[in-house]
């Protein structure tokens, strides 16, 4: 990103070049990264480009070619969430964060693949085939925000947003040897993106550093009116100086080094610690009593408000209607169940059931109650240290058909990743070793809410002195 | 008497009066083109969030403080979910455990007896949008213009207890609503919607009865018919030594009765949850307050206040408390002329019927209340008869122009020169010779015939009173 900035500044290299060169790398690539690029609309992008830099613009993100994953709202551009109920739909409108990014004269290159509504950790569910992972084509991204992750790490795009609801854009990230930030709950406006569980779902920037991660996650943060829970008031531009790590306390939960943690991951996260204790920082053994319910709880919120969110796939007034319905329940019936995958009908059953009469308060208000007490367990863990560190996943990326008929399996991989959106806590995960198999390994960290300037700067001071984030497939 | 306890809760739904919609910025109007009034928000596209309209806060919690209610300090909004073509997103947007006004009261009067009906609570929520149902093809379109219009939810105790005490408390409700500018109380548009729980019980058993709800009573004529016809049916079943059983019943006008909609058992499970996409909203002290202190005198304290204040029979007091607007039509004429009782017999004679022929509201209304006691004062003078003044007054209604032009033109004013009235009932006397005699000889009944001679004689301008003293001093001189 800042590279291609001072191509465009001091080598004369003009946006619809570097565009056309990165269309063909796109057409010629099989990671399936994609699922609709937008040519034309990019090529008008790159032309405002132009003039904005002939104008003499320092803002970096002029002439930047940007990927969207495809659950976020573009004015004019197909968004299908990777279904088939939505496979024709064109939004209207942009989601305020991709209005924002075009504001900046960023070149939106296209939308990116995922998960069925982002419910999964493989990109494998979409209704436009799995996403590979560019270090090991058999593998899968990780997911949902696979898409994104893939085509930032195979250089498809130069940055790239995904969303998070229990790990999407921090476990491809972690998958793909790439950067990911999970914002604070309510500091990225949710207005476009298309709701899996509204009160965990964030946007999120995905590019190789901490430092593009900043610059994009500044161009898309801040109070929007067009959403309620987005927070108001000032938001400061990150600063793109590394974190001072001296002094700083690195909290290190022993429940995110438990039973199931891959040897590979382990080594690799303990070294990132060390890095930061050699950097200056101070590490202090802390306890999240809660977490072990974290798992649990999101299926039970996640799949809740999931069950109600999609249930305006209905065929009455968009997407997809089933032909030759017999009557209204009929069309409703055979909408869905031609329109939906098998994990979101798992999603939404499962979803359905905790909200039934008589259940209600055995899982939803329970799960709300533990919720309480998770954010509680990390605001107690925030009175001892700065930061939170532990691994972004248990494991590293694994085969695109492994554990397709084991979702339990598949949803105990998000364990680390869970609490943060549960306590809308803001989350980095930044490359930190590789596997035997070569595979990448990510490092998460968590700060207080509203702290991304100390992830990201303790992101950056990582980054300033490894090259684990380099590192290309 | 009956043997037999009645048991009424209403729950009334009363569209607000604002600009926009409770969560985007369409009109929140009726009446406009199919569909003309809608956006990504009210449609339920994929992705776009709701962002509560404060307005309608403020118009709840007007109702609130109007009916006695709690104002909650903090609000939840919660999506009751289900499916059906006029609700976008497949969950209303409604207010559950916690309503932004709870335990309050209104008061209504029956047969002279005041009784206090308890409000159980008060929220907010969307309305959903219409079918169209295509009278020849098995088509049906959708209008959603009327999707996220804002709603009040208005729910009683079961504290009426028969369906006169329902209808005065609809009618007081409804009232109250239109005083605060709220709501237009219209019931056959459906901005005033009333549905209602009913059971009956042995007198004198605490336990409840099993009850039936009933729906679509668009009038209050037909809540009261639904309800007669409800306690009738219920009541029967209970002496045939039946079991009443739970359901969900319509109101059909054209058969006079009530029919069975569905029953407990297809009743729905609405999954009821906090919505995530709209944070607990927090009323403080300061607006409620604000909002208390802008509150209109409500229909209660003015019926009061025109019986006290004007000295006004209590039915007078009511008509004219009918509407605001009138309330203050009474008053602006009341401010010009100190005449309550004469100002309040126009309004509800005259002024009313005009409003009913022009099928107008008041301020469509052309006789202005300077006109009308303008009018009231050519009476007094003796100008003009008070037959003269209705007709002066349908002129004034008609044409707009003023009393005194009105009268001036049409050279209504009426004869009140006594010298010449003396003069044409002398001629009226000479030229009825015999019914003067009869007159003398005690068949004073007579009187009506010589005073209709004299109107005759001026055209109907003759001023009654003087013509009568007159005819009647000279017959008896």
């Amino acid at each position: 990103m800042f590279e291609i900035a001072r191509l465009y500044r001091r080598f004369g290299l003009r946006p619809v070049e570097l565009l056309e060169e990165l269309l063909g790398t796109i057409r010629r690539d099989n990671l399936n990264a994609y699922i609709t690029v937008d040519e034309e609309g990019a090529l008008r992008d790159a032309q405002e480009a132009e003039q904005i830099l002939a104008q003499g613009s320092d803002d970096v993100l002029a002439g930047i070619p940007l990927a969207i994953k495809d659950n976020i709202c573009t004015r004019g551009i197909r968004t299908t969430c990777g279904s088939n109920i939505l496979a024709d739909f064109v939004p209207a409108y942009d989601a305020t964060v991709v209005e924002r990014l075009r504001k900046r004269g960023a070149i939106i290159i296209g939308k990116t693949n995922l998960d069925e509504f982002a419910m999964g950790s493989t990109t494998t569910t979409s209704n436009a085939g799995p996403t590979k992972n560019p270090f090991d084509e058999t593998r899968t991204p990780g997911g949902s925000s696979g898409g994104s992750a893939a085509a930032v790490a195979a250089d498809l795009c130069a940055g790239a947003l995904g969303s998070d609801t229990g790990g999407s854009i921090r476990q491809p990230a972690s998958f793909c040897g790439i950067t990911g930030l999970k914002p604070t709950y309510g500091s990225v406006s949710r207005f476009g993106l298309v709701a899996f569980a509204s009160s965990l779902d964030q946007i999120g920037p995905m590019a190789h550093s901490a430092r593009e991660t900043a610059v994009l996650f500044d161009a898309i943060k801040g109070h929007d009116p067009k959403d309620s829970t987005s927070v108001p008031g000032e938001y400061a531009p990150i600063d793109l100086n590394a974190l001072d790590m001296h002094g700083i306390r690195i909290g290190v939960p022993q429940e995110f080094f438990a039973e199931g943690l891959s040897p590979d991951v382990e080594r690799a996260v303990r070294f990132g610690i060390t890095a930061y204790e050699e950097l200056g920082a101070r590490i202090v053994p802390i306890r999240l009593p809660h977490i072990r319910y974290g798992v649990a709880v999101y299926y039970v919120i996640a799949t809740a408000e999931a069950s109600s969110n999609l249930a305006r796939y209905d065929g009455v007034r968009y997407g997809l209607r089933a032909d030759g319905a017999k009557d209204l329940t009929d069309m409703y019936l055979q909408t869905r169940s031609q329109g939906f995958g098998a994990e979101v009908k798992r999603r939404i059953m499962l979803g359905t059931y905790v909200l039934s009469a008589g259940y209600y308060d055995a899982y939803y208000k329970k799960a709300s109650q533990v919720r309480t007490l998770i954010a509680r367990d990390f605001s107690e863990a925030f009175g001892q240290c700065d930061l939170i560190a532990g691994p972004t996943s248990p494991v590293t990326s694994f085969g695109l058909d492994e554990m397709m008929d084991d979702p339990l399996s598949i949803y105990l991989l998000d364990i680390y990743t869970i609490p943060a959106n549960l306590a809308g806590l803001p989350a980095l995960s930044i490359p930190c070793g590789f596997a035997e198999d070569g595979l990448p390994i990510g490092m998460q960290l968590m700060a207080p809410h509203f702290r991304e300037d100390r992830l990201l700067g303790a992101g950056m001071a990582f980054q300033d002195c490894t090259r684990f984030h380099r590192v290309k497939p | 008497m009956r043997d037999y306890d009645i048991v009424i809760g209403l729950e009334v739904h009363a569209q607000l009066l604002t600009e926009t919609k409770i969560f985007c910025g369409c009109s929140a109007r009726a009446g406009l083109a199919p569909n003309s009034s809608t956006c990504p928000v009210c449609m339920g596209m994929p992705g776009v969030l709701p962002v509560l309209n404060s307005k309608v806060v403020e118009f709840g919690i007007r109702l609130g403080l109007a009916t006695g209610c709690t104002i909650a300090r903090r609000n939840v909004f919660a999506r009751k979910n289900y499916f059906y073509p006029d609700l976008p997103k497949g969950y209303q947007i409604t207010q559950y455990d916690r309503p932004l006004c709870e335990r309050g009261f209104l008061e209504i009067e029956i047969a002279g007896t005041k009784k206090r009906i308890g409000i159980t609570r008060i929220h907010m929520e969307e309305d959903a949008g219409k079918n169209i149902h295509d009278e020849h093809e098995p088509v049906s379109y959708m209008d959603f213009n009327r999707a996220g219009v804002p709603l009040l939810e208005i729910v009683s105790e079961p504290d009426i207890a028969g369906p006169d005490e329902a209808v005065a408390y609809l009618k007081e409700l409804r009232q109250i609503l239109m005083f605060l500018d709220i709501c237009d109380g219209n019931m056959e548009e459906g901005s005033f919607r009333c549905d209602a729980n009913i059971s009956v019980k042995p007198k004198g058993v605490a336990a409840f009865g099993i009850r039936t709800e009933l729906k679509n009573m668009n009038s209050f004529r037909n809540v009261g018919k639904a309800l007669e016809f409800e306690v009738d049916r219920h009541i029967g079943i209970l002496k045939a030594g039946g079991r009443v059983e739970q359901d969900t019943r319509l109101w059909d006008v054209a058969a006079n009765r009530t029919r069975s909609m569905r029953s407990k058992e297809e009743s729905h499970d609405y999954r009821y949850f906090p919505d995530p996409d709209l944070v607990p909203l927090e009323v403080d002290e300061a607006w409620i307050e604000e909002i208390r202190s802008s509150l209109p005198e409500l229909p209660s304290a003015k019926r009061k206040r025109f019986q006290e204040e004007y000295g006004l029979p209590a039915y007078d007091a009511d008509v004219l408390t009918q509407t605001k607007a009138l309330a203050d039509y009474f008053e602006q004429c009341s401010e010009l002329l100190d005449s309550p009782k004469e100002i309040s017999n126009w309004i509800m004679t005259e002024v009313l019927r005009v409003l009913n022929e022009q099928d107008i509201a008041l301020p469509q209304l052309k006789v202005t209340p300077g006109m009308l006691t303008a009018m009231l004062t050519l009476i007094s003078t003796g100008t003009i008869s008070i037959s003269m003044a209705k007709e002066v007054f349908a002129e004034m209604a008609s044409s707009g122009r003023t009393a005194e032009d009105i009268v001036q033109s049409k050279g209504l004013r009426q004869i009140s020169d006594e010298d010449e009235l003396l003069g044409l009932v002398q001629g009226i006397l000479e030229n009825n010779p015999a019914e003067v005699k009869k007159y003398r000889q005690g068949k004073t009944q007579l009187l009506g015939f010589f005073v209709g001679q004299l109107m005759k004689a001026t055209k109907g301008k003759a001023n009654p009173n003087l013509a009568n003293s007159i005819i009647k001093e000279m017959l008896e001189s």
